[in-house]
């Protein structure tokens, strides 16, 4: 057992904003020095508004980005130091958009098997038994691995993307927005359906959202980001109940909000948590 | 339309599938410009194809004695030469359906060497962007900036006509629009999820490039293709007219229509025949390209 399934240090990707052809390009720190441990079998909740920098988190701690410092460590060991095959077993993603994160030309089937045969695990039987499998544990009817992923619901297709991403038996899973694409009553579906999968499969998330709402109920730990970095993070019930940053508990005040009068929440004043960060 | 995206609906909840072919047969049947354009197509590769059988006579075989024989719409035409025959004494429709050949293997081969060429630059260029896309939108640029016209007629009369040269030759100037959609078509699929999710999945380039993104930009290049070879088609009947594409006495369409054209304002057919032929052929192509592009527009699905 590693001592943790995921670790950052010091993680940082920086983009350069051109401003046209004669101005001088702005440095936009999309992720700035974030250094965060999941424990194994631990779901961290990642929080904080639009744009502060979580998908770009997710995609360097995915390897689809580089990071302009820092590491990414998996199970202990440093991403860069394995191939990316080794990786791929350890580690799968849930993207947002079930709409574009399966391949429109390829059955569901295909679609689904398509690790096992990079991977080269087993014959082609084996590998259809292994889809049926899968399909089954994320509540997939069988008839449906026939079809397309234009002719699927979203919840169906996102079924569709979790069952891909854990055919392979990968421990820990990167969930980025896993359900804001979806209506409301499918969210609560694709919830419990993780939060099943991770018992059966003794998982380990990384759950992204921007919203305190979503993830209140299913993870042990949350980290609030703001502006690339972390302003604060603690148990559920630390950041639930006794927020300390001021932009924790205003991004709590805007979802939770007890009393209906306060409504829509004031518009933040960020300096003040900029000092306090 | 409404009602096949009914059934496609549907399928989601009760009803088993309607399979893919079946829906993609359903569009093709309705579309009547596809219909129409794939059965002239249809007609002419078969007619190309049996050339040896259906033809009457050898295309040829020169007969003195029979010279410029009217087809048989005319009073004097006979039934041995049905299209008549040309100053030769050649029997025209046999000249026509060895002619067809010739078109058609330019415009396939041309076709086929092009979107080779500029699909590969188009998706490296979209793909990888970066200094990759600024050194292939140079070299495309480079290339719509030369007449294709002017170039195939210089390096024609340099290197001397014939049916490969036509054929290299055009397959070297005919793939910038190949190029400039398959960049476009792979920058919109660049980011999507699911190229996303086949690199973490430790997919190659080469696997992503071919298995995942390709499919996806298929239809388009399709389409550019029965453009293109429509184009290649007209261009080697140019510089056949010219005398710098295929070379007497082959049959080439454009080279029956330069070779008649002293005789075209007292027997017109000479040349509006295989004039002809070269336009129902070219439409028939468009037609099938223009209903291609429709039957992939979005219905119901994406
Ligand atoms: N490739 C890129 N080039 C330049 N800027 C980028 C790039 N990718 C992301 N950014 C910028 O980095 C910042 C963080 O983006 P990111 O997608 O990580 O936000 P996010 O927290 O996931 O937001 P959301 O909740 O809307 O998904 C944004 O300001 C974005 O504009
Ligand atoms: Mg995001």
């Amino acid at each position: 057992m590693p001592d943790y399934a995921l670790e950052l240090s010091n993680l940082s990707r920086h983009f350069y904003l051109k401003n046209g052809a004669f101005k001088e390009p702005t440095l936009l720190k999309a992720v700035d020095g974030i250094s965060l441990r999941i424990r194994p079998g631990e779901t961290l909740g990642l929080v904080g508004e639009s744009g502060c920098g979580k998908s770009t988190l997710a995609k360097m701690i995915l390897g689809l980005l580089e990071p302009t410092d820092g590491d990414v460590l998996v199970n202990d060991k440093v991403r860069g130091a394995s191939s990316r095959l080794a990786m791929a077993r350890q580690l799968q993603p849930i993207f947002q958009d079930p709409y574009s994160s399966l391949n429109p030309r390829k059955t569901i089937e295909k679609i689904i098997r398509l690790p096992l045969q990079l991977h080269k695990v087993g014959d082609s039987n084996s590998q259809r038994k292994a889809v049926k499998e899968i399909s089954d544990l994320v509540g997939l009817p069988e008839r449906l691995l026939k079809q397309y992923p234009g002719q699927l619901s979203g919840g169906q297709r996102q079924r569709v993307a979790i069952a891909r991403a854990l055919i392979l038996r990968p421990s820990i899973l990167v969930c980025d927005e896993p359900t804001s694409a979806l209506d409301v009553s499918v969210q609560a579906q694709i919830l419990n359906l993780l939060m099943d999968l991770k018992k059966e499969l003794n998982l380990t998330y990384l759950f992204i959202s921007h919203n305190l709402g979503v993830v209140e109920h299913l993870v042990d730990r949350v980290a609030v980001m703001y502006r690339g970095k972390l302003v604060e993070q603690g148990t559920r019930e630390e950041i639930f109940h006794h927020a300390k940053h001021p932009y924790t508990q205003a991004l709590l005040s805007s979802v939770l909000t007890p009393d209906p009068a306060l409504g829509v929440p004031e518009v933040l004043d960020s300096s003040s948590w900029d000092k306090a960060s | 339309m409404s009602n096949l995206t009914l059934t496609a609906n549907s399928s989601i909840t009760s009803l088993p599938a309607v399979p893919e072919w079946r829906r993609i047969m359903n569009r093709f049947l309705g579309h009547r410009g596809l219909m129409i354009g794939s059965v002239i197509l249809a007609v002419i590769i078969l007619a190309a194809l049996f050339a040896p059988w259906l033809a009457p006579h050898d295309p040829y075989v020169q007969n003195v004695s029979q010279r410029m024989i009217p087809p048989i719409w005319h009073d004097k035409g006979t039934w041995n030469h049905i299209l008549g025959t040309d100053k030769l004494g050649r029997d025209y429709l046999s000249r026509l359906l060895y002619g067809a050949r010739i078109s058609l293997t330019i415009g396939i081969s041309a076709a086929v060497i092009s979107g080779l060429i500029g699909t590969t630059l188009g998706v490296l260029a979209g793909y990888f962007g970066g200094r990759v896309d600024a050194v292939i939108s140079y070299i495309i640029t480079t290339r719509l900036a030369l007449p294709v016209v002017l170039v195939a007629l210089a390096m024609a009369s340099l290197v001397g006509g014939s049916l490969q040269t036509v054929i290299v030759l055009l397959g070297l100037l005919l793939w910038d629009r190949f190029a400039v959609v398959a960049r476009s078509t792979t920058q919109q699929l660049r980011d999507a999820e699911f190229i996303a999710s086949a690199k973490v999945l430790g997919a190659s380039t080469p696997y992503i490039l071919i298995r995942e993104l390709l499919p996806n930009i298929l239809s388009a290049l399709i389409v550019v293709m029965t453009l293109e070879m429509a184009h290649a088609i007209l261009l080697e009947a140019a510089l056949s007219f010219l005398g710098i594409g295929v070379q007497p006495p082959s049959p080439s369409w454009g080279l029956m229509v330069a070779e008649g054209k002293s005789y075209m304002f007292f027997q017109p057919w000479v040349i509006a025949i295989p004039g002809v032929a070269l336009m129902v052929l070219v439409l028939a192509i468009n037609l099938v390209g223009d209903g291609l592009r429709d039957m992939n527009a979005p219905e119901g699905r994406s």
